[in-house]
């Protein structure tokens, strides 16, 4: 039981992410072509909101409702791992059009082949750890 | 009304409702990041016996996975019972932009000649789905987040990381869109 509220707040992100067109390959490349507006209004309305959701709980010190504290931990500095790291995620983004999100709700979608992509995903996220040794961060 | 749930949903109902999500993660005591579970994948998959990085307690994580199985079954509700009954509202310049490059626009949420299961063994569809699917996993576990976890809840906590990381996905996609989708397409 203490899963279901998890269950259902995932539910209402897949239909927010399908409605909104965000899981769009097609809107994807909009984005990274400058042509429309639609994904800079959902990111930025969404960082507007999210940073007075989240300075408010901050400043607030509320307790989630399992009785524990609601923390937020610092990020530790680095500019190579953010770059290098960010930029590669960058082209997967714009080749396949799907961040993680997106892959599993266009799984539900119908598009079953998205089981492939998800499974290169959890692949490379293997690779990273195998050369993670070895990469600047 | 069924009107106002079956178009697409405008941008300043979809962002705002995006931060109601991470806001509901936290306070039911999670957080919003998806790619964590991709992670957790691999350390289900006994990944953690021979490398330390995926040696850590996945049962923790649990909740997360129950969120991305929420978010599978989110999509399918949203397909089945209120699908746009118009083509995807994409800008022109787009549309005209990936004919040239040979990608027709179908007006569904993307190109079918990519996304099906024969064209893994094509040049451009195994790219698409598998290569691009690696990079992602790749790169969002080096940058330590994905767009949920950097772009939302990193920038909204202010995080100066998230937004160098955020700055590195746009660099990519750019140079995706730009430079190789000319040698791809």
């Amino acid at each position: 039981m203490k899963y279901l509220k998890y269950l259902l707040i995932g539910i209402a992100f897949g239909i927010v992410m399908t409605k909104s067109e965000a899981i769009s390959w097609y809107r994807i490349q909009e984005m990274f072509r400058f042509q429309a507006f639609h994904m800079y209004g959902i990111i930025g309305s969404a960082l507007a909101v999210g940073i007075a959701l989240t300075q408010w709980l901050k400043r607030s010190a509320k307790t989630a409702i399992d009785g524990n504290p609601i923390t937020f931990q610092d990020k530790q500095f680095s500019i190579s791992r953010y770059l290098f790291g960010g930029f590669i995620f960058g082209l997967g983004w714009a080749l396949s059009g799907a961040c993680p999100g997106p892959m599993y709700t266009l799984l539900g979608n119908g598009f079953s082949v998205f089981i492939v992509v998800i499974l290169s995903a959890i692949f490379g996220t293997f690779v990273y750890g195998l050369l993670r040794p070895y990469l600047p961060h | 009304m069924i009107e106002l749930l079956t178009q697409a949903w405008p941008w300043y109902v979809s962002g705002p409702l995006i931060a109601l999500i991470m806001f509901a993660l936290l306070v039911a005591g999670g957080n919003f990041g998806v790619s964590s579970t991709l992670r957790s994948f691999c350390s289900i998959g006994g990944a953690g016996k021979s490398i330390e990085f995926f040696d850590f307690d996945w049962k923790a994580q649990i909740w997360n996975i129950v969120f991305v199985i929420g978010a599978i079954i989110g999509g399918f509700i949203a397909q089945t019972f209120i699908p746009n009954p118009e083509p995807l509202a994409l800008s022109s310049s787009t549309i005209n932009d990936l004919a040239a490059l040979g990608i027709p626009f179908s007006g569904g949420l993307a190109p079918e000649t990519l996304f099906k299961w024969s064209s893994l063994f094509t040049f451009q569809g195994f790219l698409v789905l598998v290569v691009g699917g690696f990079l992602v996993g790749f790169g969002t576990r080096w940058a330590g987040g994905c767009t949920s976890g950097h772009a939302i809840s990193g920038l909204s906590n202010l995080q100066v990381p998230s937004l160098i990381a955020v700055i590195g996905f746009f660099l990519g996609g750019l140079f995706m869109t730009f430079i190789l989708f000319q040698l791809i397409f």
